[in-house]
């Protein structure tokens, strides 16, 4: 039984089903991101359980009560908008009062809890500060000590990083990560970034086109997609189209050795290997022999694509200080059999 | 070097001429007429005199006349506020096709001459006009309504409304719609989160609604003229009648610089006080 689930949650939009079905289970103290390409129904689904959008069906409950008809005021969740729908005419310390003001708390403790939450985010200098004259780092943090400050059940970010650049990205990612902990406050990330999801996240939620297709920790999510999609989408994937034969996977006259899967011989396949999990060697060496296509330097590894008979296949090798082989040069790759995943068509279509 | 000294000049010349020709030459014209002497058998003296001032500032007759004016017009950039300011906000969250429809209902009575939207006015209020039947039909009438302040003031916000509502909207327009949500979700109730979030983001297009407003309303002709009557005058149509019945023209001067004098005060100060509050939050 989770702290917040949503049970069944749909939303249509004039017809069209943005939401649907929806089923998560939210622990206390966990941190969740929705992750999925833009458009997938991510922002809706955190609006539905703030409350700035009604859904079309199903329950939403927090601790058991069921608040899906409250009004967003009622429901006391913090949450930290894309745009950080700041107030501009007021103060840094002003943006964080607010909520407490709405709950009625005395002049002086409501100062002593800005101060505190403003310490937290590393802005107690800035108190005195219009929102226009901050940075967008500095921004996003008053958003989140505004939610905080509050003391939220439940946290809601909808993609809270996406307009900060790189560095400050990574840099705000573990601050996040620091201030949940240290609060200890049950969060849901929106984000499209699959990297971040698997970064900062407890559980990683994988949306495509309204549904919910995966639910799993980040590492599961990785080692083991549930979809095609989601096996692109996170992280670099091989996908190798080929026919079930004797415990491998047949591919013209390449024979990819995979582990071991219970499936009748001759059913068309898709074997399924990252590229960190091919190994590069010298030509006539490994299990399969092949080209280099196109060679990528990415500073810690290079990425290379293999013309191999089994077709392009993508090698990602680590920057160890030895240069690689170049374009043009025969190479052989070689793998683990049991890294190598076998993908029927029937799970494709499911 | 040369040319680029000369091409800012060049740039503002055509304006500058459009400026200078039909509001400074015509305008300071004013200022010389209203300190000529007049006499009524000869006309317009060679003299120089501010009896015209004192005249107009010591006669209760105008003065009757400008304080009726500055209140009309102050009642009028009232309530055109309190129409207008809820009507921008319903517009701005309004969806896709009902928005562009109810914009052009609103700007529409634009595209029709003031002069006709008066004649109007006056039917339906006329003492056997559609409000006086109504009236009459739940045994309330007949009420004068015609040639009353109250005639003016309807029509003059009927006629000044898009005024407001239009900055207001445009206001509204840059207001990023998570701001009013963010303060819902920190507990604020629909009307804290309208009066503490709404508001003041709106604050500067209400005032340049209201001093559009208030400066056409004062200085309105055809409305009260027409719905107002011979009696009920407001600055406008007197500086007419000066002019055009009276024939003394430098009184009618007179009187047009110093509608237009207490005009430019009033709306300084006015823009002054608010602006003064709202910059230091807006920047
Ligand atoms: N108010 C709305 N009216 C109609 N369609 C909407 C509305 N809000 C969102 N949508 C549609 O719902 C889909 C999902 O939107 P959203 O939840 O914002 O996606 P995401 O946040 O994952 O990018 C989009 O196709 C979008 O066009
Ligand atoms: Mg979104």
């Amino acid at each position: 039984m989770g702290f917040l689930t949503l049970e069944g949650v749909s939303k249509v939009y004039g017809g069209v089903p943005v939401v649907r079905d929806v089923n998560l289970a939210v622990a206390k103290g966990e941190f969740v991101s929705l992750l999925g390409p833009s458009g997938c129904g991510k922002t809706t689904t955190l609006q539905m359980i703030a409350g700035l959008v009604e859904p079309s069906g199903g329950r939403i409950r927090l601790d058991g009560r069921d608040i899906t008809q409250e009004k967003p005021n009622r429901r006391g969740l913090g949450i930290v908008f894309q745009s950080y729908a700041l107030f501009p005419h007021m103060t840094v310390a002003e943006n964080v009062s607010f909520g407490l003001e709405m709950r009625n708390v005395p002049r002086a403790e409501r100062d002593k809890r800005v101060a505190e939450m403003l310490g937290l985010v590393h802005l107690a200098d800035m108190a005195d500060r219009y929102p226009r004259q901050l940075s967008g780092g500095q921004r996003q943090r008053v958003a989140i000590a505004r939610a905080l400050v509050i003391t939220p059940p439940v946290l809601l970010l909808d993609e809270p990083l996406s307009n900060l650049d790189a560095k400050l990205r990574e840099e705000m990612q573990f601050e996040l990560r620091r201030i949940q902990r240290r609060v200890g406050t049950t969060t849901i990330m929106v984000t499209h970034d699959q990297a971040e999801a698997l970064s900062i996240s407890d559980r990683v939620v994988v949306m495509e086109g309204g549904r919910m297709t995966q639910i799993d920790a980040p590492y599961r999510l990785y080692e083991q997609p549930a979809t095609p999609f989601i096996s692109t989408f996170v992280g670099k994937m091989n996908r190798i189209a080929g026919v079930w034969r004797d415990g491998t996977v047949t591919v013209g006259n390449a024979i990819l050795e995979s582990a071991p899967a219970d499936i009748a011989p001759g059913t068309a396949v898709t074997a399924l290997i990252r590229p960190e999990k091919l190994r590069l060697c010298r030509p006539g060496e490994g299990r399969l022999a092949g080209q280099v296509a196109s060679r990528f330097f990415l500073g810690g590894h290079w990425l290379l694509t293999v013309a191999t008979e089994a077709g392009e296949i993508m090698v990602s090798v680590p920057n160890t200080g030895e240069e690689p082989a170049r374009e043009g040069e025969p190479v052989g790759i070689d793998w683990t059999p049991a890294t190598l995943r076998v993908e029927t068509a029937s799970e494709v279509a499911a | 070097m040369n040319r680029s000294v000369a091409t800012p000049w060049l740039l503002v010349a055509p304006g500058a001429l459009l400026f200078t020709g039909l509001v400074l030459v015509p305008l300071v014209l004013t200022v010389v007429l209203s300190f000529l002497a007049y006499d009524h058998t000869t006309g317009i003296q060679d003299e120089w005199t501010v009896a015209h001032y004192v005249h107009v500032l010591t006669d209760g007759y105008y003065l009757a006349i400008f304080w009726r004016t500055l209140r009309l017009a102050a009642l009028t950039t009232l309530i055109c506020a309190l129409i207008g300011a809820p009507e921008a906000y319903i517009l701005s969250r309004m969806g896709k096709p009902w928005r562009s429809i109810f914009l052009l209902v609103i700007i529409g009575p634009l595209l029709v001459s003031v002069v006709v939207r008066a004649f109007g006015w006056s039917m339906l209020l006329g003492s056997t006009g559609l409000v006086n039947a109504a009236l009459q039909a739940i045994g309330l009438g007949p009420v004068r309504l015609l040639y009353t302040e109250t005639a003016i003031v309807i029509a003059l916000v009927h006629v000044m409304l898009p005024f407001m509502v239009i900055p207001v909207w445009t206001a509204l327009q840059k207001l990023d719609p998570m701001v009013e949500a963010a303060a819902w979700t920190l507990g604020a109730s629909r009307f804290t989160a309208l009066r503490r979030v709404v508001m003041p983001q709106v604050a500067m297009g209400l005032l340049s609604g209201s001093l559009i407003v208030f400066g056409l309303s004062a200085s309105a002709f055809a409305i009260p003229g027409l719905l107002g009557g011979r009696r009920l005058k407001m600055a406008a149509t007197l500086v007419y009648d000066e002019y055009m019945h009276e024939l003394n023209w430098p009184l009618g001067a007179a009187i047009a610089i110093l509608v237009l004098v207490a005009n430019l005060v009033i709306m300084l100060a006015y823009n002054r006080a608010v602006e003064a509050r709202a910059r230091r939050t807006l920047g």
